[in-house]
């Protein structure tokens, strides 16, 4: 698993209309004006891609900033 | 577990039919520029053929079924079978098929049904037709696959509207006793049933006044309980997690490798979804064609248009695809396929 670091770069890579630099860990990405179901299909893919890891609706919504996120994808890293 | 062989299936011509009428997501103003832009990016998708008021499926399935066998040469009275695979029947009874062979002017000799499948339903269809030829009782057969989707969708749900389009296919298929065998992994979970789903008009909800009232779910997503209702999230979870396994169990049954395929056509949900599960399979891209730029999701008509419009010139020398669909049911599957020469016309448009 990558650093989180490296995580986010992946994410704002991927998530299209993000300036580099404007995710942090601390970053509340739903709340986030451009966030869209769109974006969360993003997320999902890159979860699968990425890391072979499966992420579903449920667990977008109980995350809230890209820790959580970020801590959700370690804790299923075998 | 429902993988197994047939032998003796030899797919000879595909043709399609479309509505002339298209329509162009970059033109879809219920969401802003910037979620055009995005949607046309992750989806793949920039136009679809819609299908004007009053045009059925069998509307279109004549023209693409007389061109088909126009293209083959076929004799109409050597057609034993013929198989609609669709969900938008034109009527709640009879079978539309049974009303094709009619149009197409078909000897009552033939055996005519429907299979209500959506994604997966061209693989399915295919099984069915291949395992029925098998038999050495038919000598010809007709698959068509398709539907008028865009009869049940919402302008105002920006979830369901931009993805489809309208198409129906027909595939003339020959029983071939020396041919090479067909490999099939058909499944099902319908557990799912509610991930993509009419709600009413049926004998479950039968129609009411109620059917038309339109509910706002989210932003951006308005609809009665007579529109399609897409759970994109839950059948993207799906999708990625099912096909991807299933793919690999019908090559391990068959012993092959993503190697000896010089094809991969899927379904044709969305292009993010489809370039994860290719990912997933280690799938070459050059391998893998898409028709979602002009058609969008096509339902069972996606993976016979995409060999059609992508392929076509390919399909002239000896070819083995694999075929894999996913998706309302839950319904999905795969297919290994032999062929030596597709007749492929193109696309028609009315």
């Amino acid at each position: 698993m990558d650093d989180i670091k490296t995580f986010i770069g992946k994410l704002e890579a991927e998530l299209e209309g993000l300036t580099p630099g404007s995710l942090t860990p601390e970053t509340n990405y739903r709340q986030m004006p451009e966030w869209s179901s769109m974006h969360a299909l993003i997320l999902i893919a890159l979860a699968e891609t990425e890391y072979n890891i499966s992420v579903t609706g449920d667990d977008l919504r109980s995350c809230e900033t890209i820790n959580d996120l970020y801590a959700l994808l370690k804790s299923r890293t075998s | 577990m429902a993988i197994f062989s047939v032998r003796g299936t030899q797919v000879k011509g595909i043709a399609a039919c479309v509505p002339s009428a298209k329509e162009y997501n970059r033109d879809y103003d219920w969401i802003s520029e910037a979620e055009r832009n995005l949607l046309i990016k992750t989806t793949g998708i920039s136009s679809r053929h819609i299908a004007g008021k009053g045009t059925t499926t069998t509307d279109l399935a004549v023209p693409a079924a007389e061109l088909l066998i126009r293209s083959l040469g076929w004799d109409k009275n050597e057609i034993d079978l013929l198989v609609l695979v669709t969900q938008s029947r034109d009527y709640f009874l009879p079978s539309s098929g049974v009303i094709l062979q009619d149009r197409i002017g078909l000897p009552h000799t033939c055996a005519s049904f429907d299979i209500g499948l959506g994604c997966s339903g061209y693989v399915y269809g295919m099984s069915v037709v291949a395992s029925m030829l098998q038999t050495g009782g038919f000598r010809k057969a007709i698959l068509i696959a398709g539907d008028i989707s865009t009869v049940s969708l919402n302008y105002k749900d920006k979830s369901a509207y931009p993805l489809f389009g309208d198409a129906v296919t027909a595939t003339g298929i020959e029983f071939n006793p020396g041919g090479e065998a067909s490999d099939f992994n058909l499944q099902s979970d319908g557990g799912g049933f509610e991930a993509i789903i009419i709600q009413d008009g049926c004998v479950r909800n039968p129609p009411s006044d109620e059917s038309h009232i339109e509910h706002e779910v989210e932003k951006g997503i308005i609809r009665s309980r007579k529109n399609l209702w897409l759970n994109g999230m839950d059948i993207f979870n799906f999708s990625v997690r099912e096909a991807p396994k299933n793919i690999t169990a019908l090559m391990n049954f068959n012993g092959t490798t993503e190697k000896d395929y010089d094809f991969f056509v899927m379904h044709q949900a969305n292009l993010l979804m489809n370039e994860t599960i290719r990912k997933k399979l280690k799938i070459p891209a050059e391998k893998t064609p898409y028709s979602l730029k002009d058609y969008g999701n096509t339902s069972s008509a996606s993976i016979p248009l995409t060999i059609l419009t992508q392929c076509a010139e390919a399909a002239q020398q000896p070819r083995r695809w694999l075929l894999s669909g996913f998706g309302v049911g839950l319904s999905w599957a795969s297919c290994s396929l032999f062929t030596d020469k597709i007749i492929c016309p193109p696309v028609l448009e009315l």
